[in-house]
């Protein structure tokens, strides 16, 4: 059995707000192993880059309040003090962001903000830090880096700029690095390149990831195992083939109905999940989900479901997901995971 | 940048064009006659004729406008017909007081309002938060003749322990000159240091909530790093243009504050030169009080590229 390096169990993140108190993430559950790609997918609002932030604890403390564990190599990361965040921030747990125009200090050069990373947790000069600088954005693959180190963030585009998000994140080798939708503001053609550069670097370092996205095919892509949110719940964990073969969440379901297919009849109209989002202020009090289930019924919106070990590499969070598992027989999901 | 800073020099040519012919018009056309002033309620009127014809009072408007700008033009800002000098040279021996007490107020101004205002921002919506703002609210709302005269009753006719008013030259030693500058100078800062510690809140509140501060977070920052490398420096603008427009105002406003504490500065001497009616120095004194304030805001607008690279204009 492999190490777990990250344990994140059952974890709640409340929100003191003036209208009361609000709960965005109430119940995820999951692990990370060195090496292995944990997706977390969901719409948005349902509480995934909360999770993300909540692992490293970088929400307002003033107004935030935790439950449950984050284990990071057995250490519960929501006991430890703020300088024991402060050292396990960018040096062991590393996290980059959904939009490089804004996630970089626009007054320093790159340069003084990977050297600063570097600086502060690697007993290194300044001379030393600046040559690993280099070095990390070379890997990152960005041409000629001993003169891209003195340009501001203004100078480059946005693929250029979370290739120095990358190179500073890494530039400390973490053991785990949360990427929160680090290519949702990229154009297409430098979506890929930036999660190739991603799956490279991970492999290279043997980091765990865990991949932020609202993206199927990113996580058909990228990731080993999957978990599926829903308004603040993990409501399905499993590996990628298994998920998107024979999904066992009728969210899940939807969710995988809804990606267009690039072949079949164009005519046909796009699956759409009925219904809206409910907002934090008013979640249901049974299934989170009954609302817009077609196979709810009442005692789906009177108790919430745990979430189950339904077989041995998959959980879920449904009290029927035997019978639509039974009735899902013909799965088109397959050749949606192929063609990503 | 020097092609930059030619043209803002060149635009201000009509800015001043347009304070010179305000100034003018303000001064000619209120009631009162440097004539009889000069001369007295004594004088004859035949006397009072001579010395109008003399001072050239009888010209028409215009002629009387042109031929002092043409005069300001050369660097001939006219003649004080009542100290009799230069009006240039009374406006350069008024101008240390008021440069050391503008420098002096706007220092303390800045020292305090910038920490006050971090602080603020830093700890919004608790009991220091409100203490701070509504702390800056008083100092914004009580005028600076009220504060100076309630500072010389606590602290110099109560404690004993500052002058009462007067002013001291730099030359008869630097904390001679200090301890006459410090009661004006918090009458005169303290609402430039309200106004700043308010831009200072309000400015890092917006830049704690970017993106970028999450990333230093993330990196493992101290937060005192953050808040001071980090988030400071983004905040500066708008702290910058406030600093540099209440400088301006102290240059050109500190008219109460000197006649309170008796300084003889410039806003002395415009004050003084209404009552005598001494036209050339309102004029001139005025003129180049309003170039003064464009060329700090100037200064300032260059500071700008300094703080902030994307504003920079000397790109390659």
């Amino acid at each position: 059995m492999e190490t777990k390096l990250l344990e994140v169990k059952n974890l709640k993140t409340h929100f003191n707000t003036e209208r009361g108190r609000v709960t965005a993430v109430d119940g995820v559950f999951f692990t990370v192993h060195a090496g292995e790609t944990v997706g977390v997918v969901g719409e948005s609002g349902c509480g995934k880059s909360v999770t993300a932030e909540s692992i490293l604890r970088l929400l307002d403390e003033k107004s935030t309040e935790y439950e449950g564990e984050i284990l990071y190599k057995g250490k519960n990361l929501l006991t430890s003090t703020i300088n024991e965040m402060q050292a396990v921030r960018g040096n062991d747990i590393s996290m980059i962001f959904q939009d490089p125009m804004s996630s970089l200090n626009p007054v320093y050069t790159v340069g003084n903000q990977i050297v600063e990373s570097i600086m502060l947790h690697q007993n290194v000069n300044k001379k030393e830090a600046y040559e690993k600088a280099i070095e990390m954005l070379r890997l990152t693959g960005i041409p000629s880096p001993e003169k891209r180190i003195h340009e501001y963030p203004h100078e480059l585009s946005g693929g250029m700029r979370q290739r120095v998000m990358i190179a500073m994140a890494l530039s400390c080798q973490p053991k785990l690095l949360i990427a929160d939708e680090p290519t949702t503001a990229l154009d297409v053609t430098t979506q890929s390149q930036i999660l190739d550069l991603i799956n490279e670097l991970k492999v290279k370092f043997n980091m765990g990831t865990v991949m932020i996205t609202h993206d199927l095919g990113v996580v058909a892509e990228v990731c080993t195992k999957v978990v599926v949110m829903y308004l603040g719940q993990v409501i399905e964990e499993s590996d990628v083939r298994s998920l998107f073969s024979s999904p066992y969440h009728p969210y899940t379901d939807g969710l995988l109905k809804s990606i267009p297919q690039l072949t079949g009849d164009r005519s046909k109209k796009l699956h759409v999940i009925e219904g809206k989002v409910p907002t934090l202020h008013q979640v249901p009090k049974g299934c989170r989900f009954a609302p817009r289930c077609a196979f709810a019924n009442e005692k789906c919106h009177d108790e919430m479901p745990e979430l189950v070990q339904a077989d041995t590499s998959r959980k879920v969070r449904c009290w029927h997901y035997k019978e639509i598992f039974q009735a899902g027989e013909e799965s088109p999901y397959v050749s949606a995971a192929d063609s990503y | 940048m020097k092609g930059y800073i030619l043209k803002r020099l060149l635009s201000l040519i009509p800015v001043l064009f347009v304070v010179a012919v305000v100034v003018f018009l303000i001064i000619h056309i209120t009631p009162g006659d440097p004539a009889s002033v000069m001369l007295g309620p004594e004088a004859s009127p035949r006397e009072v004729a001579e010395l109008r014809e003399e001072l050239g009072l009888n010209l028409p408007l215009y002629q009387q406008f042109t031929s002092w700008l043409a005069g300001v033009v050369q660097g001939d800002f006219g003649w004080s017909i009542f100290m009799n000098e230069p009006v240039l040279q009374s406006f350069f021996s008024h101008l240390g007081p008021t440069l050391s007490l503008a420098i002096f107020a706007q220092l303390l101004a800045v020292m305090l309002a910038i920490p006050f205002g971090v602080i603020a921002a830093k700890r919004r919506g608790t009991i220091i938060d409100q203490t701070f703002m509504g702390g800056s609210l008083i100092g914004i709302s009580v005028p600076s003749f009220l504060l100076g005269l309630l500072l010389i009753l606590l602290f110099a006719v109560q404690l004993r322990w500052l002058p009462v008013a007067g002013y001291k030259p730099l030359n008869a030693g630097f904390f001679l000159h200090i301890r006459y500058l410090i009661l004006p100078a918090i009458a005169l800062g303290a609402m430039q240091a309200a106004l700043i510690a308010r831009m200072t809140r309000s400015s890092m509140l917006d830049i704690l909530n970017a993106n970028y501060i999450k990333t230093a977070r993330s990196k493992g920052l101290r937060e005192k790093i953050i808040i001071y490398k980090h988030a400071l420096r983004n905040a500066f603008i708008p702290i910058l243009t406030v600093i540099g427009q209440t400088f301006g105002t102290l240059v050109a406003g500190a008219a109460v504050v000197e006649t309170v504490f008796n300084i003889p500065g410039i806003g002395q001497l415009i004050v003084n030169s209404v009552e005598r009616r001494d036209f050339a120095v309102i004029q001139g004194t005025i003129l180049l009080v309003a170039i003064s304030y464009v060329l700090i805001n100037l200064v300032v607008d260059l500071l700008y590229g300094v703080i902030d690279p994307r504003v920079r204009l000397n790109r390659k």
